[in-house]
């Protein structure tokens, strides 16, 4: 039984923990050696430094989480897979890793992939090399959690840690066929997630299924004194809120979500679900969230203008990699041209121009008025559906260097996500088929904010009359 | 009348004497070990968040009320981006659109009377590192990063370098009032940059302005500010145009250097803070920290001239510190009797030269009002002199004794009794016949000539008063 606990869940290994039937160590070694196998082809960790670190950062108790590489984990490496963190290793734990540790369970000894700095749809912008997609190691898992998501798909992880600023745990998460939550703003801590956009940044569970979804929720949620922007409000128990009837429920279909760009595979499978959900006894209406169009540009305005800003920091000056140089201002100029991928600097150039004298109006104040009508778009929803559903992506997963040299087409690849991250509310993408190819195709719930508990009710109800949580790619 | 007018504005960075820093925990005491007052929130460590100390916003807004400015309902904090070394952030969270208040004022003292100065602005913001320079090498020292600062812009409403002294001194007495810095330039806890232009007299449109930085003491903003009119006016007699300019005092040399023109202008590229959620402050939060500002500076001379008889400008001199002010009303309330004449002038004489020898203020003396009021009990009752009782209090700063310790040990008591008098008198009289024969024969001069002598025979412990009496007495029987 012990090689095969790597492709349990968590809530199944977490009953067997508490039968005593096994001990942590045996879900250890089943998850290393299943890395050991199966990584080489996915990429889904970074590689372990050669010398191991002192200290008790990662003692295996309860059910080990795989942790995205842009959270801080005390005494371990935490480099956003980028040059320019080279080495850094945090003097404290982000304030998750603690609640996880809290919880009796652990981090994996290995941090998960990512676009550098979680700039990216693929997962492609690594120092590390791109991660592949389980289903078809020619394909991108998606990004920027997409080492999370492909190790999860994989058997690799039981459950993981991904940070979302535009999509970055829902696309993946569609991409590979496993469960992906974005919280609301505010629900879980940001204290120790290294920041893309801190408005729009939050951390959130990569799991088998929704069942797992609301446990690690359980544990991550919650108020933090040290993060002025989480929110003091009591955190439900969110398992409690599985097996709720759906009968009734009222859920919206934004017609915008629907128009040229959405694949027809894509399409057909969201038509399917929509299908099943109302044999169930939920109601769907069609309604429009009328500036939709708007999300993506108004998205890399405001996200690029906080990206430019929190990346000052990384100057060669107190931490990771330094260029030599004797003159301070060609060091700092060395060190970041070195440091940084291209994508980064992109983003940092556009960012800055957006914030510049004479320009900010027109682009960033502009944009964060945009961004109030998109949220008012979903308020008012809100006010008269439970939820709103949606494809997560427009598309199943592309190929490795598809999209590569053309930044547009792959920030459209966010297209369904951003809105969620520019109005703060919770929202998660399920599988809910495959594509001919087989592709997984994924499902997007979007609910009014700290309602993840009427996500996760209609998230079950779908997963609990469908199979397709059960499918797991053929990588051996 | 000057050819030229100077219009001058100044921008005062304060620390504010919280126990902590402004968005983490770390001790915001001065002179302890380079980075041993760090953690990796002040330190801007990667996937830190700032969490407001909200003892910050307390503070603040009772330097703004003191200072008559509107304070803000709505106010947030803003990121202000630029590279330095001594920022671990590379950006300094600041105010900058939506500041914690504006449109003050503060009143200052000229040659032609009280003036106003209005204040644009009071707001928040942190301080950044201290670079240290060695030959090879810069250090940096974080432990002064994210200790609050105020900034406190004025108008341009200075005309003269002594009114910007004057105003950095009415600023400085009004924060000690307030008790929420020590205002120590030598630290670096009150910092001062200027802006300053000429326009001839009468001109109403603005010169070229140029920003002065690097002055380590008021005196240091007033010299470089003397130093930068007579420059710019001897440019503009030569028909130069000048540019707008950063320059540096140069302290040792006493003249200004240029460092960096408009063209080096930065774009600081301010947007909102998304790690601090911006804040209401309620009316009712502004009373009650108006209900708790002390008496200040103004209320208290105008108090002291009613109340106590003083002086205006010996009511002045009194409340330009307020720890002598304190002491002084103590001694005042706790002095007996309805006039209180006796102590004011103690204050304003001796005690204030004592004080001005010593280079200390008057509360920096340390001496008791217990002990004063004794020392001033055998004045009035006649016991020592006056002259005995000045160097009586130069004893008691020195030695910390009690006055009645001091005049016993030093036999100080006067000589008040006539028999012992007479003793004395005697012997006087008996030396000095001529003056006897002079005061005989109508010369009045000659009674104070032998009282003066009856004083240095008995040391000065003999009562003048008594004294003259008894020899006008004896000499006119």
């Amino acid at each position: 039984m012990n090689k095969k606990l790597y492709s349990l869940s968590a809530h199944e290994l977490d009953e067997s923990l508490k039968n005593n039937a096994i001990k942590s160590e045996d879900i250890c070694s089943a998850l290393e050696s299943r890395i050991k196998e199966l990584d080489p082809k996915v990429n889904a960790y970074l590689k372990r430094p050669k010398e191991p670190l002192s200290g008790d950062a990662f003692v295996s108790t309860g059910i080990p989480v795989a942790i995205k590489d842009n959270i801080c984990t005390k005494g371990f490496y935490t480099q956003c897979c980028s040059r320019i963190l080279e080495g850094f290793i945090p003097p404290y734990d982000a304030t998750v890793i603690k609640k996880i540790k809290e919880s009796g369970h652990s981090c994996l000894k290995f941090k998960t992939n990512m676009d550098e700095f979680a700039f990216g749809s693929s997962t492609e912008n690594s120092f590390s090399g791109p991660t592949r997609n389980p289903w078809n190691l020619s394909c991108v898992p998606g990004g920027s959690s997409g080492g999370s998501a492909a190790a999860v798909a994989s058997d690799e992880a039981i459950w993981a840690l991904g940070s979302d600023t535009g999509g970055s745990i829902r696309q993946p998460a569609s991409f590979c066929g496993v469960v992906g939550l974005k919280p609301t703003y505010g629900r879980v801590s940001r204290f120790g997630l290294i920041a893309f956009a801190s408005s729009l940044d939050q951390i959130g569970p990569i799991t088998k299924d929704i069942y797992d979804s609301a446990l690690l929720m359980n544990i991550i949620s919650g108020y933090d004194p040290n993060d002025s922007t989480s929110i003091n409000l009591p955190v439900p128990n969110y398992t409690k809120a599985l097996g709720k009837d759906v009968k009734g429920f009222k859920v919206g279909i934004p017609k915008e979500y629907f128009v040229e760009g959405l694949d027809p595979e894509v399409k057909a499978s969201v038509e399917e679900a929509i299908n099943s959900l109302r044999k169930l006894g939920v109601d769907f209406k069609e309604v429009s969230l009328r500036h939709t169009e708007y999300a993506v540009p108004v998205y890399y305005i405001i996200a690029t203008a906080e990206a430019s800003s929190n990346l000052a920091r990384f100057d060669g000056v107190q931490y990771g990699f330094r260029s030599k140089d004797v003159n301070l201002i060609d060091m700092y100029k060395k060190t970041r041209g070195e440091g940084f991928g291209e994508e980064a600097k992109r983003r940092i150039i556009l960012g800055t121009f957006a914030l510049s004298h004479g320009y900010y109006d027109a682009y960033y104040l502009r944009a964060l008025k945009v961004r109030t009508l998109i949220k008012e778009d979903f308020d008012s929803l809100f006010k008269e559906f439970d939820c709103i559903l949606t494809p997560t992506a427009p598309t199943a997963a592309f190929k490795v260097g598809e999209k590569v040299n053309d930044p547009l087409k792959m920030y459209l690849s966010d297209i369904y996500t951003i809105s969620a991250n520019l109005a703060g509310i919770p929202g998660i993408s399920l599988p809910c088929g495959l594509t001919k190819h087989g592709m997984p195709i994924g499902l997007q719930i979007l609910a009014r904010h700290f309602e993840e508990e009427k996500i996760f009710s209609l998230a079950y109800a779908f997963e609990q009359n469908t199979e397709w949580h059960k499918l797991k790619p053929k990588l051996t | 009348m000057p050819k030229y007018e100077a219009v001058i504005g100044l921008e005062v960075h304060l620390h504010l004497s919280t126990r902590t820093k402004a968005f983490c925990g770390c001790s915001t005491e001065f002179g302890k070990e380079a980075n041993s007052q760090t953690c990796p929130v002040c330190l801007g460590l990667p996937g830190s968040l700032p969490v407001f100390n909200r003892t910050v916003l307390d503070y603040a807004i009772k330097v703004a009320l003191a200072l008559n400015c509107k304070v803000q309902e709505y106010t947030k904090f803003d990121r202000k981006n630029y590279f330095y070394p001594d920022l671990p952030k590379d950006y300094q969270i600041s105010q900058y659109d939506l500041p914690l208040s504006l449109d003050g004022f503060l009143n200052i003292d000229t040659d032609a009377g009280l003036k106003r100065i209005g204040i644009t602005r009071v707001h928040m913001e942190e301080d950044a590192g201290k670079l240290i320079h060695e030959d090879n090498a810069s250090l940096v020292d974080f432990n002064r990063t994210g200790v609050p600062l105020l900034e406190i812009v004025s108008q341009p409403d200075i005309s003269s370098p002594e009114e910007a002294y004057q105003y950095l001194s009415a600023l400085k007495t009004v924060i000690e009032y307030l008790d929420v810095s020590d205002c120590d330039m030598e630290k670096g806890s009150l910092r001062c940059d200027a802006n300053i232009s000429l326009r001839l007299q009468g001109e109403s449109s603005l010169g070229v302005k140029t920003e002065l930085k690097n002055m380590n003491s008021f005196k240091g903003v007033k010299d470089a500010l003397g130093y930068e009119i007579k420059r710019q006016s001897e440019l503009l007699e030569l028909g130069e145009i000048l540019m707008q300019e950063t320059r540096l005092w140069d302290v040792k040399e006493l003249k200004t250097v240029s460092m960096r023109t408009k063209e080096g202008a930065k774009d600081y590229r301010y947007f909102p803070e998304p790690d601090l959620p911006p804040f209401i402050i309620t009316a009712l939060k502004i009373e009650e920290i108006r209900r708790a500002i002390p008496e200040l500076p103004h209320e208290k001379i105008r108090r002291f001239v009613e109340f106590y008889g003083l002086l205006e400008s010996d009511a002045k001199v009194l409340a330009s510190s307020r720890k002598d002010a304190l002491f002084a009303e103590e001694c005042f309330n706790s002095y007996p009797g309805k006039d209180k004449k006796p102590i004011v002038n103690w204050f304003i004489g001796p005690l204030l030269a004592e004080a001005n020898n010593r280079n200390l203020s008057i509360s920096g003396l340390n001496i008791s009002s217990a002990h004063l009021l004794e020392l001033l009990g055998f004045l009035s009752r006649n016991e020592i002199s006056n002259l005995a009782a000045k160097a009586v209090l130069s004893d008691m700063i020195d030695t910390a004794k009690s006055p009645e310790e001091i005049i016993k040990s030093k036999n100080l008591i006067q000589i008040s009794d006539g028999g012992a008098l007479k003793e004395i008198m005697e012997e006087v009289i008996s030396e000095n016949q001529k003056s006897v024969a002079d005061y005989k024969s109508g010369k009045e001069n000659a009674l104070m000539f032998l009282v003066g002598q009856l004083m240095r025979k008995s040391q000065g412990k003999a009562n003048p008063k008594i004294a003259k009496e008894l020899l006008k007495e004896r000499l006119n029987a």
